[in-house]
């Protein structure tokens, strides 16, 4: 099992943060493109699922899987979106997106006054807290 | 348990068959008093966007006023839904609300929206040489697709918990090259208007669901 990488988006579409921990191939365009086609695509599916949704839906998308990889997908009431891609023999990670958000997000960076909310995220200190937070996770290795 | 229904896409992404196996029921009928606690938004509908009750969802249209169905925003005698929802002279006031069904057209735009989604999915990948989406999962359903190698897309939306379907979209496969494929006056990336692939479709929907419920039930096999 392994994680890949993990995109912050707030709802206007500005990716806050990136890393990547064990990416394999990077995508031939630059990082602001890729940020772009990332919640490009990402809006559409949202509004591809409530479309053919067949009843109501609470949360809506979830997940996808490729031959290759999963997507995993957790929004906040507030628009904030957390996008996690890992290997296929990854389960749910609902917990994990839910805990980036609630203990480092709020933690770290909308409890900082010096953070910005809606800039990409300076703050090291979250950028160690959440690489050490990820690299904790047995589905991390 | 089940599966909702069967698209087939075409190389452009162009869509050349829908079938609905299976809609769940969603339309509430409710008695209200004034003034009415539901904030509906008139476009060329008239959804609820605003206060959720007894079942009636935000995105729910309105169906009917006292039974009459609702085209558009109109009702049969041609007055406008919301001026009799407006008037306090009409309650108390029975209104049905309801998922609207996809039109032919949305469908269609659905499909090619799919189309691309498919292509980013693969663009984006972080490990090489991925596929597009196999499977999306959301919270009221689950999308099966499968690309063949011609570039052609099966999709089968299915319940979360619809186990088996990746051999049931190469059984799709196999009836589309048997029935439509085979058939003299089917044009290739055209809709497929053919009775006999419809009819095998169709059982091939119903064994799955049945084998499907006694390998997740074994006291009924």
């Amino acid at each position: 099992m392994t994680i890949y990488n993990l995109y912050v988006f707030d709802r206007n579409g500005t990716c806050l943060y990136y890393e990547s921990w064990n990416r394999r191939k990077e995508s031939n365009m630059s990082k602001d493109e890729e940020f772009k086609l990332m919640y490009g695509m990402l809006y559409s599916i949202k509004s591809f699922v409530a479309r053919m949704s067949p009843s109501e839906s609470k949360d809506g998308f979830l997940n996808y899987r490729t031959s290759k990889y999963k997507l995993h997908f957790y929004e906040t009431p507030t628009g904030l979106k957390f996008i996690m891609n890992t290997d296929l023999s990854v389960g749910t990670t609902r917990d994990v997106l839910f805990n980036i958000y609630s203990k480092i997000y709020v933690e770290y960076v909308v409890k900082n006054p010096l953070c910005r909310l809606d800039e990409p995220i300076q703050s090291e200190l979250f950028a160690s807290k959440l690489d050490t937070y990820i690299r904790s996770l047995n589905i991390f290795n | 348990m089940a599966i909702f229904s069967v698209y087939i896409l075409n190389r452009a992404g162009g869509l050349i068959y829908h079938y609905d196996h299976f809609t769940p029921k969603s339309e509430i009928e409710k008695t209200f008093s004034y003034p009415l606690d539901i904030t509906l938004r008139e476009d060329d509908k008239l959804v609820v966007i605003f206060g959720e009750r007894d079942g009636i969802k935000v995105g729910h249209a309105l169906l009917a006023v006292n039974g009459e169905p609702v085209t558009g925003k109109r009702l049969p005698d041609g007055r406008e839904a919301m001026e009799v929802i407006k008037n306090q002279e009409n309650y108390p006031i029975s209104l049905k609300f309801g998922r609207l069904k996809l039109t032919t057209n949305e469908r269609i735009m659905l499909a090619s929206m799919f189309h691309p989604l498919y292509a980013i999915s693969a663009k984006l990948s972080p490990e090489q040489r991925s596929s597009g989406i196999e499977v999306l999962e959301a919270d009221s359903f689950k999308l099966h697709c499968f690309q063949t190698h011609t570039g052609l897309k099966f999709i089968v939306l299915t319940d979360p918990k619809q186990l088996g379907m990746d051999i049931f979209l190469k059984k799709i496969y196999e009836l589309y090259s048997d029935f439509a494929l085979k058939n003299p006056f089917y044009s290739l990336d055209m809709p497929i208007r053919c009775e006999l692939f419809d009819t095998n479709l169709q059982k091939a929907l119903d064994q799955s669901e049945r084998s499907n419920l006694y390998s997740s039930n074994p006291s009924l096999a």
